[in-house]
């Protein structure tokens, strides 16, 4: 490549622009400048980035960096926001903290703020388990229905909420089934029995080979103690109605054998430990309301 | 001739405008990387941070091997939105032992860095088994693979040594126990516990699939649960200062 030269700037006459007067090997290169309108945005912005400096955090030092002239920090600006919302929000928030859950649906201002403040948190904590809606799914009650493992009423669904089941809390809901046929307790022929018995009480189909007394005696023996002698359930201890037609865990034989096998105990965290009392009585009385609170 | 008509060297020799343009890039970093390592309001340190335990890097592992964080992000900002979501927005010292880290912006689903705690392990492992069981509606794949199978814990140890490598404080001790650390930790055998817990305090022991004492094994679901159930959890908020970190 042969150097290139620099030459006094002349007129191109084919384009009309002036040339740079840089010339490679006789290519000369034209002087075609940006717009003025964009360069004086260029050169603003340069300006304002030495005002911008002054302003925010911007540069590094040898201990520090330096603060900005208006002490603008993230951390300082979301904890503003934050207690900007809890301003704008405090009076409901207020309002809500010393009303009785029973008494919220008396005040229509404070029944809407409930309904809305509740179905959020709900949304966000309680639906991937219970289901958008409160419906649940195999495993996860469902909270819509009046049949309830540990109570329907304000104080023993917020009791629930807050402290959890089967969970490290000191006052969680707590009771153990026991894994009747992992830990040895019944033979797969009597699990089998018993299973029939309670699909007897449930009126859901049984063979007719199924010798019902005999899982009777087992009930009475092994299962009476938490699910009744009728089988309609102990609230005290969580333990099901199994007379009725829904089923936590499935009503195929299967699943029931699987069930009085190995046991379920499922768990749920306590969220008064994650939220604070009045999210959780705001979903309390979500919760009660969803249509089967006592 | 002055100064500004000198780029000709630049322009006629490539070897010179490659050094050129890598001396410029490195001024960038220079101003905007290298201060982080040495400024001290960029650097906090919080009581209650812990490196993972072997089954929960185990775990990590196995999260980055899935690619869950081209669907999650690890990092609540500080947003008044993200805060009333997900809680106290993050610190940096929560993911200073994360090599590599997990923070980003690509949320398909949501922020997992407060997520330990928040689920129950049974729920954690049905929604890895078939997500669309419990949430009907979302578009996370299923992982059934993971439940069935078996924890390769041959190399533990070798994984904390690369992480001490990085600048994790590992002690010779926790290398030498990796594995019976996450054995113990899983259940599996409670070989050692409370030196666990004095070694990594307040990690969670228990069978978290619930299957470890029937079938005798670890699995790889059995660790990515026990580190998600570990994330954000490291630091109390309720008594750890705002004011006292903002400088
Ligand atoms: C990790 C899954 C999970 C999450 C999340 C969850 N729950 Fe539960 N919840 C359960 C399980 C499982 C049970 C049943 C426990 C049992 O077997 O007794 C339950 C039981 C309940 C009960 C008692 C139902 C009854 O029949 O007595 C209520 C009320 C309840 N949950 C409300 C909530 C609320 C409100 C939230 C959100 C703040 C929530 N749950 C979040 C799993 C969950
Ligand atoms: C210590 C108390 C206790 C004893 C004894 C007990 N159960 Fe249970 N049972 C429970 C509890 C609590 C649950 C709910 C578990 C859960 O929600 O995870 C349950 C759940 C069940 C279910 C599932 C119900 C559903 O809705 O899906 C069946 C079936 C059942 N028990 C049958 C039996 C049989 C049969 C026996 C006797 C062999 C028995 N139980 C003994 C406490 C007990
Ligand atoms: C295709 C994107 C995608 C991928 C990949 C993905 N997820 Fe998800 N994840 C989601 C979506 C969407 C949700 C919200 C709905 C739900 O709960 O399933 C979610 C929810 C979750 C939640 C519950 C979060 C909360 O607070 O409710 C956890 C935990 C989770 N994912 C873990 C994982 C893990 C572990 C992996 C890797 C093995 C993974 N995800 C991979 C999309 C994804």
């Amino acid at each position: 490549m042969a150097d290139s030269e620099h030459n006094e700037p002349r007129l191109d006459p084919v384009t009309g622009y002036k040339t740079t007067g840089h010339d490679w090997d006789g290519i000369e290169e034209l002087n075609h400048p940006l717009p003025r309108w964009w360069l004086w945005i260029f050169y603003a912005c340069i300006a304002w980035s030495v005002v911008y400096w002054f302003i925010f955090p911007a540069w590094p030092l040898v201990w520090s960096a330096t603060g900005g002239l208006i002490g603008w920090n993230s951390r300082t600006a979301v904890d503003q926001e934050v207690a900007a919302l809890e301003t704008n929000r405090g009076p409901m928030i207020d309002r809500l903290t010393s009303t009785e859950i029973a008494a919220i649906k008396d005040d229509p201002e404070l029944l809407d703020f409930t309904r809305a403040y509740g179905s959020i948190a709900f949304k966000e904590n309680c639906a991937p388990c219970h289901g958008a809606g409160g419906g649940g799914s195999k495993g996860y009650p469902n909270l819509i229905d009046d049949d309830w493992l540990w109570g329907g009423s304000i104080d023993n669904i917020g009791h629930t909420i807050a402290y959890g089941v089967r969970n490290d809390n000191a006052d969680s809901r707590y009771s153990e089934m026991p894994a009747f046929g992992r830990d040895g307790l019944l033979s797969g022929a009597e699990i089998r029995e018993v299973v029939y018995y309670v699909r007897s009480l449930a009126e859901l189909p049984v063979p007719s080979s199924a010798d019902l007394t005999a899982g009777a005696e087992i009930y009475a023996r092994d299962c009476a103690s938490c699910h009744g002698e009728a089988g309609t359930g102990d609230q005290e201890l969580g333990a099901p109605n199994l007379t009725d037609a829904i089923w936590l865990y499935g009503s195929d034989t299967a699943d029931m054998i699987a069930t009085v096998t190995n046991a379920r105990n499922s768990s749920m965290p306590a969220w008064g430990e994650r939220l604070d009392p009045t999210t959780v009585k705001a979903l309390t009385f979500y919760v009660h309301n969803l249509g089967g609170g006592d | 001739m002055s100064l500004w008509e000198r780029h000709k060297i630049f322009e006629t020799n490539s070897l010179v405008l490659f050094f050129g343009a890598l001396v410029v890039i490195a001024i960038g970093g220079i101003v905007e990387i290298v201060p982080l390592f040495y400024l001290k309001n960029t650097i906090e340190t919080v009581d209650g941070v812990r490196p993972y335990t072997p089954l929960e890097l185990a775990g990590r592992n196995i999260y980055v091997r899935e690619g869950c964080y081209n669907c999650h992000s690890q990092m609540v900002r500080s947003l008044r939105d993200e805060v009333e979501r997900y809680g106290h927005y993050s610190l940096a010292a929560e993911s200073m032992y994360d090599r590599p880290f997990q923070w980003g912006s690509k949320r398909t689903g949501p922020d997992l860095a407060r997520v330990g705690g928040k689920y129950s392990d049974t729920w954690h492992l049905d929604h890895l088994n078939a997500p669309s069981s419990v949430v009907p509606s979302t578009v996370m794949p299923a992982y059934p693979w993971l439940a069935e199978t078996e924890l390769d814990i041959r190399y533990i140890g070798e994984d904390l040594i690369v992480q001490q490598t990085l600048g994790v404080p590992y002690t010779d001790e926790m290398i030498e126990t990796a594995r019976r650390d996450a054995v113990t930790q899983g259940t599996l055998d409670a070989l050692d516990s409370d030196g666990l817990l004095e070694r990594y305090p307040n990690a969670n022991i228990r069978d978290f699939t619930g299957t470890v004492a029937a079938t005798g094994r670890l699995t790889e679901a059995d660790a990515l649960i026990a580190y998600l159930q570990s994330l954000g959890t490291a630091i109390d908020f309720n008594l750890y200062d705002d004011s006292a970190n903002i400088r």
